[in-house]
């Protein structure tokens, strides 16, 4: 929130109150409407209400048209899903300097003020639309999804989705709990440091299987506990080298000492 | 026991930290005295009998506690439904069952172990107890009947008035050795030849989606994308799997501009540039492609690759970049090889030019 607070002066601040008095009566709308529809038919008041957020929230870094900067890039061809993903997984606004953004629990827009944020970047210039509910629910085939997330996603997010480190302190992020719809923009948009997706690669049915493979992996019961992460052979082995060694050394010290 | 040292102190008793030190006298003695068990040291289930009763009470209670969790691994296989999940602290959520199951089960068998272990060491006599080793030499007269045994045998078989058979059984059991150590050498199996050195990659197949083996087309590979690729046909391949662990390729598209070296931006088509996918290393997949820094990690040593400078090792213990396919588009506009891989993938090996 200190982003917000700091810039409650800012002239732009009673134009987005007035925004969010708009918005708030264009919530019912907004709550029938289902977002991918948004995307294709947002209206001149959507992409309005999504500069005014635009220019209060995101244009100090990214610029006043969306052009970037020295602080952010340029979002031009970033397209709706890229807004959708980042924003409402709360990577943005960035909470910090860092390598890269954090998935945060706190996201700072409301599903109303994101939608218009992403009609407004949408209207910029042409890029990946926010995915039809269709391909995001995670009905598809659940082998064939794990067959493709085996050879594409794998090496990065780990064989359970548990994610795992990149370079110089970036990371690839856990995919357990994650919407199908944020799973798809991030496929198709490429957030950070992931690459494209895109439907030519990997088709909407492909993605939707994909889907469906990780949530039958946020579905699945771990009947012994302790997962340790799900991280493979570095987690469980560095738990037995040292609990189990150590078992071992002090059973064989108390086998060794002699009795009182 | 009796000898002092040279300091006149009692060699069992503890020195200060000032008299560990004995000056030599720079010789060997004759021979080193046997320096005998330390005294016993009694322990206390040994002295009183209060102690021991103690002991004896602990051993019980160790094997009553494998009693009790034996019957509650009984009762807990036939009550806890399979099914149950709970909250366990320490463990987190998991199926009650298998806990309770694997807890008792545990529990009583360590707790048998532990009371004989405890029994043992407590109550069980300790006393040093010194074997003296006896000769093992046999007496004269034993040794000279078994020569004498020894050499009458050797007489009745004629062996030695017999010469054809001494050397025929000695080569008959001679040559016997080679079909062993034939067997040895013949199953190191035979050797790689070229299979090190080349792949499945020929000029003009196409690229082809890795599971599916579709085709790509140049223009679906947007920039910032990237395809896990096979070369075409691999699947009919006389060993597939062999194959694919050498022709793994990556394929990715990088703005032409960020592609520092000419070379790489000959080899590829627009700013799409195929790489092995196996690392100089040791061999793991290369997979990690970060598309902003172009940095390409290997996840099992962390060596790194930047693909705008044809794929250079920037970090880790690689030592080669990683080989380039050389691509290009056919008339239909499917992504194709434009010639095999001009040098070995993978990791290092003797022959390696």
């Amino acid at each position: 929130m200190n982003a917000l607070a700091s810039r409650r002066r800012h002239p732009a601040a009673i134009l987005l109150l007035l925004l969010l008095g708009l918005v708030a009566t264009d919530g019912l709308y907004s709550l029938l409407a289902p977002k991918p529809a948004q995307a294709a038919t947002a209206t001149a008041d959507d992409v309005n209400a999504g500069k005014m957020l635009f220019l209060a929230n995101c244009a100090t870094c990214h610029g006043q048209n969306a052009e970037g900067g020295k602080d952010g890039p340029s979002l031009a061809g970033v397209g709706a899903a890229a807004v959708d993903f980042q924003v409402g997984t709360g990577r943005m606004p960035l909470a910090g300097p860092g390598v890269q953004a954090a998935a945060s629990k706190k996201i700072k827009f409301t599903d109303a003020q994101i939608a218009s944020l992403a009609a407004y970047v949408a209207s910029l210039s042409p890029g990946p639309a926010i995915p039809d509910d269709q391909y995001t629910k995670g009905d598809g085939n659940i082998a064939h999804g794990n067959e493709l997330f085996k050879v594409n996603c794998a090496m990065c997010h780990n064989f359970a989705g548990s994610g795992g480190a990149l370079t110089r302190g970036k990371y690839a992020p856990s995919l357990r709990n994650v919407t199908g719809t944020h799973i798809y923009e991030a496929m198709i948009s490429g957030p950070q440091s992931m690459p494209v997706f895109n439907d030519a690669n990997l088709s909407p049915t492909d993605k939707n299987d994909i889907i469906s493979y990780l949530h039958e992996l946020d579905k699945n019961k771990n009947p012994g506990g302790m997962n340790l992460g799900n991280l493979g052979p570095v987690s469980e082995g560095m738990f037995i080298w040292v609990f189990g060694l150590g078992l071992m050394v002090g059973a064989a010290v108390w086998l060794g000492a002699k009795a009182a | 026991m009796e000898p002092t040292g040279a300091d006149g102190v009692d060699p069992g008793a503890a020195l200060g930290l000032d008299r560990g030190h004995t000056e030599g006298e720079g010789g060997m003695p004759e021979r080193f005295a046997n320096p005998g068990l330390p005294p016993h040291v009694s322990r206390s289930a040994d002295l009183g009998e209060h102690a021991a009763r103690r002991a004896e009470r602990q051993v019980a209670a160790l094997f009553g506690i494998s009693m009790v969790a034996t019957v509650i691994f009984l009762v807990a296989y036939f009550a806890i439904d399979l099914d149950t999940y709970r909250f366990i602290p320490g463990i987190g959520q998991a199926n009650l069952s298998n806990i309770v199951l694997g807890v008792t089960l545990g529990l009583s068998l360590l707790c048998i172990g532990l009371g004989a272990v405890h029994w043992a060491k407590t109550l069980m006599p300790d006393i040093e107890i010194t074997e003296a080793r006896h000769p093992q030499r046999s007496s004269d007269d034993a040794r000279a009947e078994a020569v004498e045994t020894i050499m009458a045998g050797g007489d009745a078989s004629q062996l030695a008035r017999r010469p054809l058979i001494k050397y025929t059984l000695g080569g008959a059991l001679g040559l016997f050795a080679l079909p062993l150590g034939l067997q040895l050498a013949g199953s190191l199996g035979p050797l790689p030849q070229a299979a090190l050195s080349t792949t499945f990659w020929r000029k003009g197949m196409r690229l082809v989606r890795d599971p599916e083996l579709t085709p790509i087309k140049a223009s679906d590979v947007t920039i910032g994308s990237v395809f896990h690729v096979m070369p075409e046909g691999i699947d009919k391949s006389h060993d597939v799997l062999e194959e694919k662990g050498k022709a793994a390729v990556l394929l990715m598209r990088l703005n032409p501009d960020d592609i520092k070296i000419a070379k790489e931006r000959d080899w590829g088509h627009d700013g799409i540039v195929a790489y092995s996918k196996i690392c100089t290393h040791v061999g793991c997949p290369v997979g990690l492609y970060e598309q902003q820094t172009h940095h390409l990690l290997c996840p099992c040593h962390q060596s790194t690759f930047d693909v705008t400078e044809d794929c250079k090792v920037i970090f880790g213990p690689a030592h080669r970049p990683l080989p380039q396919l050389k691509i290009t588009v056919d008339a239909e506009g499917y992504l194709v090889a434009d010639s095999a891989f001009r040098e070995a993938v993978g990791p290092s090996f003797w022959e390696r030019g």
